[in-house]
């Protein structure tokens, strides 16, 4: 097979420091929409300011350049070992070129590898393979700390927050993990849920719901109107771009439904910050394209 | 925009209040997790005997943050074969892991200035009030625009501990920051956090 080792490479580049058309067209969106003067605008102005500068000098958006969450869907009888390979080259290389910060830290020893390779964890790297004829698509997302910190789970019934079995409850619990992570998160952000699942899949699950674009409709007309509740109540909430106080606090909600255990009802929040770097490869023959 | 230059005297962070935009120059060091357990460890509780480059290193950055201030930062940095150093992306990491050892670190040091996103809870204001002292909130993840305002890296300490943690030494001119908590005891955060939270307990109450 082909060594892509390169269009990897630019697939890492362009998401690091070139941020999608949608989020920034929501950004953009927000900041009109703060009041004039406010510390909210100001925050959003240097967002917009800092997205512009990064794409002009090929320079990463934000210093934290998350986790690398590789998302491969290949088409039947592609090596998985060799893409990896090739990921996992593109990643070192990546870093010596400063795209990315060297960000992977052995939990025991507290060493740094220094080139954001780890184990078989780190990088992230999803396969999942589709028919013989389809193109390889490569999704990539990197995920901030700060805002990974910020994710919850919760376990329904929550007494405390009054929380049924229900969406009702969802709505509830989702609500409360966007008013605990206040500005901390680099609001405003995205949401991205998952209800039902084992608490491994739920998370999984939740990322997942993070590859498609702000403002997608969700095909389930329930959850749909559900995600648009909680973004409408969640920027009622005023936190505001920073944790500064202001009118926009979520940019977007995507809820996914899971089957579950009868004993279990898992709510998982990932939140994505406003550095929402998202990037799509496809390649298909000889053509490479990037969205 | 006010402009302030570093050092700060006393006079001055009085005068700053909650919600208040200012532009930063002069030299200023990083420092974040590691740096803060390090240092809390070694030359505050002293849990842990000096090694190595320790001591050098403490009286190296004393000077520095004597009515200085430290930046919670990660940066990403060019340079790092030659050690000729540049940062390349140097936006502002979550602050309140720090919360633990911040203001005995503001105290030892004499800090008037803490820079991060995200804001810190009660000791750290209560250490604002003391020292005086002031938090600075810069835009997260705003990591290329701030870079810009990084003229020259000075020096870096400790890059053992990894290029995000070490304490790198540079000089900035005009960086963007908000003052959120102030050294009067008030705090951006505490005011939007105490909203939030009621405005929560209205929509848990009410069905859609």
């Amino acid at each position: 097979m082909k060594d892509l080792t390169d269009q990897i490479l630019e697939l890492i580049r362009r998401t690091s420091t070139d941020l999608p058309e949608d989020v920034e067209a929501a950004l953009r969106a927000a900041y009109e929409r703060e009041d004039e003067g406010s510390a909210a605008r100001g925050a959003l102005e240097t967002i917009l300011r800092n997205v512009a500068l990064a794409r002009e000098n090929a320079t990463p958006i934000c210093q934290d350049t998350g986790t690398l969450l590789f998302y491969v869907h290949y088409p039947e009888g592609m090596s998985t070992r060799k893409l990896r390979r090739m990921i996992q080259e593109a990643v070192i290389r990546a870093t010596e070129r400063n795209y990315l910060r060297p960000n992977s830290v052995n939990a025991i020893t507290g060493k740094n590898t220094g080139n954001n390779t780890g184990d078989e964890y780190y990088p992230a790297i999803h396969f999942e393979e589709v028919d013989a004829d389809q193109p390889l698509v490569i999704d990539l997302m990197l995920k901030g700390g700060g805002c990974e910190n910020v994710g919850a789970q919760y376990k329904l019934p929550d007494n405390r927050l009054g929380a049924g079995r229900d969406l009702e409850g969802v709505r509830k619990v989702v609500l409360d993990a966007v008013a605990q992570a206040q500005g901390r998160g680099c609001a405003p952000g995205v949401l991205g849920v998952a209800v039902g699942g084992d608490r491994g899949s739920s998370f999984l699950a939740s990322k997942e719901t993070l590859l498609t674009r702000i403002g997608e409709p969700n095909p389930d007309p329930t959850l749909e109107a559900l995600e648009d509740t909680i973004t409408e109540q969640a920027n009622q909430l005023g936190i505001g771009p920073m944790g500064f106080g202001g009118k926009t606090t979520v940019l977007d909600t995507r809820i996914a439904g899971l089957h579950r255990l009868p004993a279990s009802y898992f709510v998982s929040v990932s939140y994505m910050c406003w550095a929402y770097r998202r990037r799509k490869m496809i390649v298909d023959g000889d053509q490479v394209r990037y969205e | 925009m006010r402009k302030i230059t570093l050092p700060i005297d006393d006079e001055t962070i009085r005068s700053l209040k909650a919600g208040d935009p200012v532009l930063l120059s002069g030299v200023m060091i990083t420092g974040r997790d590691a740096v803060h357990k390090w240092i809390t460890d070694t030359f505050i509780k002293k849990t842990r005997a000096p090694q190595g480059d320790d001591l050098e290193t403490y009286e190296a950055i004393k000077p520095l943050l004597d009515g200085g201030v430290i930046y919670h930062c990660g940066p990403v940095v060019a340079g790092l074969e030659s050690g000729d150093y540049r940062f390349v992306a140097a936006g502002p990491t979550t602050s309140i892991r720090e919360e633990p050892y911040q203001g005995d670190v503001m105290r030892h040091f004499n800090i008037k200035g803490v820079i991060g996103k995200g804001g810190m809870g009660a000791k750290t204001l209560q250490a604002c009030q003391e020292v005086p002292a002031v938090y600075f909130h810069a835009i997260g993840g705003a990591a290329s625009l701030i870079a810009q305002c990084v003229q020259r890296v000075v020096g870096v300490y400790k890059l053992d501990f990894g290029v995000p943690e070490a304490i790198w030494v540079i000089e900035v001119k005009d960086f963007p920051v908000v003052v959120t908590m102030d050294s009067h005891g008030n705090s951006l955060h505490q005011e939007v956090e105490a909203r939030a939270r009621e405005k929560l307990a209205d929509l848990l109450q009410s069905a859609v």
